[in-house]
């Protein structure tokens, strides 16, 4: 299987601090994958790092057998990788559907000048980008409340929105953090089936960071366990809930 | 799309009746020379709150020195006027081009900074290239630059001002337009939505201060002189104010903001000590009870009455 990502002997340090080191994974193309750990274990600093907010102190990240390092995140974006944040960053004061529009900005083609002069490409691509849209707002049950503004939505609904936004952006690899926190039970299995949904529908890559191990060890099909920014165990979830490791870090105790 | 053409139409063609109807009023001698001028002023800082919405309201990027791009344009544009008997309109293009070249320039390393910084940077900015300006004698320094021609009439920028106010309407509504509009929300998400968010700071702050700089131009031909006095940093406070209040990221809000403070501030022109204390309480009291400004991020095309118009037409 070909590697979609691979991330070789990355380490970031914030002055002395090792927010995460020796990070070495990969992911196969059509994977889904989970990344966890306890709180500060570097999980969204790696997420941060493969999205360009960071540069690696040492190490390599390759994205489609090309090298990512140093580029600016909305490069890494237009290259196909897109991402949920954990602290939910919608653009709170507008509609839903415009939320959307907006991730497929990079995508759109016409030029500034056709823009103002509403020549040729931009009425086409206009409708277009609605409708896409909006079937991306369907395809999360947004559809209903597209000109509602987003700050208005229920959170359940709000990561719903940051994930269809992530996917206007046409990713290959999407990367969710905590997707389900904050979610109760029912929304939590709704979301795994969704995620499961999508990956099949858009032929996605999915790299997932969350604390909910139900959601983690009910779809993902290789995990990574991170604690005190290094990997201390991969492998199956059924390996995963097994090994001393990560039992240790995630119940305390000694090993 | 056929929607979208109609609503462009309809609009084109309320502002030709507003325009035939002050026409109008205005060959009738019913408005007089002294709100003929005021009208003229009116319409030039519509150009230039609607041209700092941009910056401001729709990009988020606070910026103060609005009023020194204008005074760029005002210069270039009477030099080329005065000096080189250059045809009006070439002046007031190349006027904001100008402006919006030195724009480009200035928002490229500025724009880094957010916030307060920005606001005090962009001030500090507005200040310098006024005070070179001063400095300048081939344009009469301090003095100000005398033997302009009167070529800014109350057709000129009536024009000038609805291209104006449709190049900046369509570009805010584009995908160009909603990438500014996603910085101003979350700089971050847009980053991570694929916008490359300093290409659209400069992009807006370079074209907010081109329209500047032709409003600048209009307004320098309006006088036999100017001087660079008329562009300090309390000018650049004054077009803020006109934006704040219309609503930041409306533009019938900038054009309702450039009236009502225009309108006060000459309707006040006979009582000077009363002056600035019923502006300041005009201010207070609607800040007071529309903190979002009068328009707040509507439009005029969101109002039932266009759209029931507009469905009429069909």
């Amino acid at each position: 299987m070909a590697e979609l990502l691979k991330a070789e002997n990355v380490s970031e340090v914030f002055g002395g601090l090792k927010a995460v080191s020796d990070f070495d994974f990969f992911i196969n193309k059509g994977e889904l994958v989970g990344l966890i750990g306890p709180n500060g274990a570097g999980k969204t600093t790696a997420f941060n790092l493969i999205t360009g907010v960071y540069q690696p102190t040492t190490g390599t990240i390759e994205f489609d057998g090309k090298s990512i390092v140093g580029l600016k995140p909305y490069q890494i974006t237009q290259r196909g990788i897109a991402r949920t944040f954990q602290n939910i960053r919608l653009f709170s004061e507008l509609s839903v559907l415009d939320n959307v529009k907006i991730a497929f900005h990079s995508h759109v083609k016409y030029s500034v000048a056709e823009a103002v002069l509403r020549l040729g490409r931009y009425f086409s691509e206009e409708k277009d980008t609605e409708e896409k849209s909006m079937e991306l707002l369907k395809i999360f049950k947004l559809d209903g409340k597209a000109h509602e503004m987003a700050k208005n939505l229920p959170y359940g609904a709000q990561r719903r929105l940051e994930i269809a936004r992530a996917l206007a952006a046409q990713p290959k690899l999407l990367l969710l953090d905590e997707p389900a926190a904050g979610m109760n039970p029912q929304e939590t299995q709704e979301l795994m089936e969704m995620i499961r949904w999508i990956r099949k529908e858009f032929g996605l890559t999915v790299l997932l960071i969350e604390h909910d191990m139900s959601l983690v060890m009910g779809i993902c099909e290789r995990i990574y366990v991170l604690e005190y920014g290094m990997i201390i165990a991969k492998g199956t979830p059924a390996e995963i809930k097994s090994n001393p490791e990560v039992i240790r870090a995630y119940l305390g105790g000694e090993a | 799309m056929n929607s979208i053409r109609k609503h462009d139409l309809l609009l084109l063609a309320l502002g030709i009746v507003v325009f035939a109807v002050l026409q109008g009023l205005i060959s009738a001698r019913i408005i007089g020379s002294f709100w003929q001028l005021n009208l003229l002023i009116i319409g030039i800082n519509v150009i230039m709150s609607v041209s700092l919405n941009l910056i401001n309201g729709y990009t988020g990027q606070f910026s103060l020195g609005h009023a020194g791009f204008m005074a760029v344009g005002a210069y270039v544009a009477v030099v080329l006027t005065t000096n080189f008997h250059a045809p009006f309109i070439a002046a007031l293009v190349a006027g904001g081009l100008v402006a919006a070249f030195l724009g480009f320039l200035i928002g490229l390393p500025t724009l880094r900074l957010r916030g307060d910084y920005l606001a005090i940077a962009t001030l500090g900015l507005g200040e310098i290239i006024r005070i070179v300006i001063m400095n300048i004698d081939y344009v009469g320094g301090a003095a100000g630059f005398k033997g302009i021609p009167h070529y800014t009439n109350f057709t000129w920028v009536f024009f000038v001002m609805l291209v104006t106010l449709f190049v900046i309407k369509n570009f805010v509504n584009s995908s160009h337009g909603r990438a500014c509009i996603a910085i101003r929300e979350n700089e971050i998400a847009a980053e991570a939505m694929g916008i490359n968010t300093t290409r659209y700071k400069v992009m807006a702050f370079a074209i907010g201060a081109g329209f500047a700089g032709v409003a600048g131009g209009l307004f320098a031909h309006c006088f036999y002189i100017i001087n660079p006095s008329s562009f300090t940093f309390m000018a650049s406070f004054n077009y803020l104010i006109m934006v704040v209040l219309g609503g930041l990221g409306s533009i019938t809000g900038s054009i309702a903001g450039a009236f009502v403070v225009t309108f006060v501030s000459a309707a006040l022109a006979s009582w000077p000590e009363f002056r600035m204390i019923i502006y300041a309480l005009v201010l207070i009291f609607l800040m007071f009870y529309r903190p979002q400004g009068l328009f707040g991020y509507m439009e005029i095309t969101d109002f039932k009455l266009f759209q029931r118009f507009k469905g009429g037409r069909k």
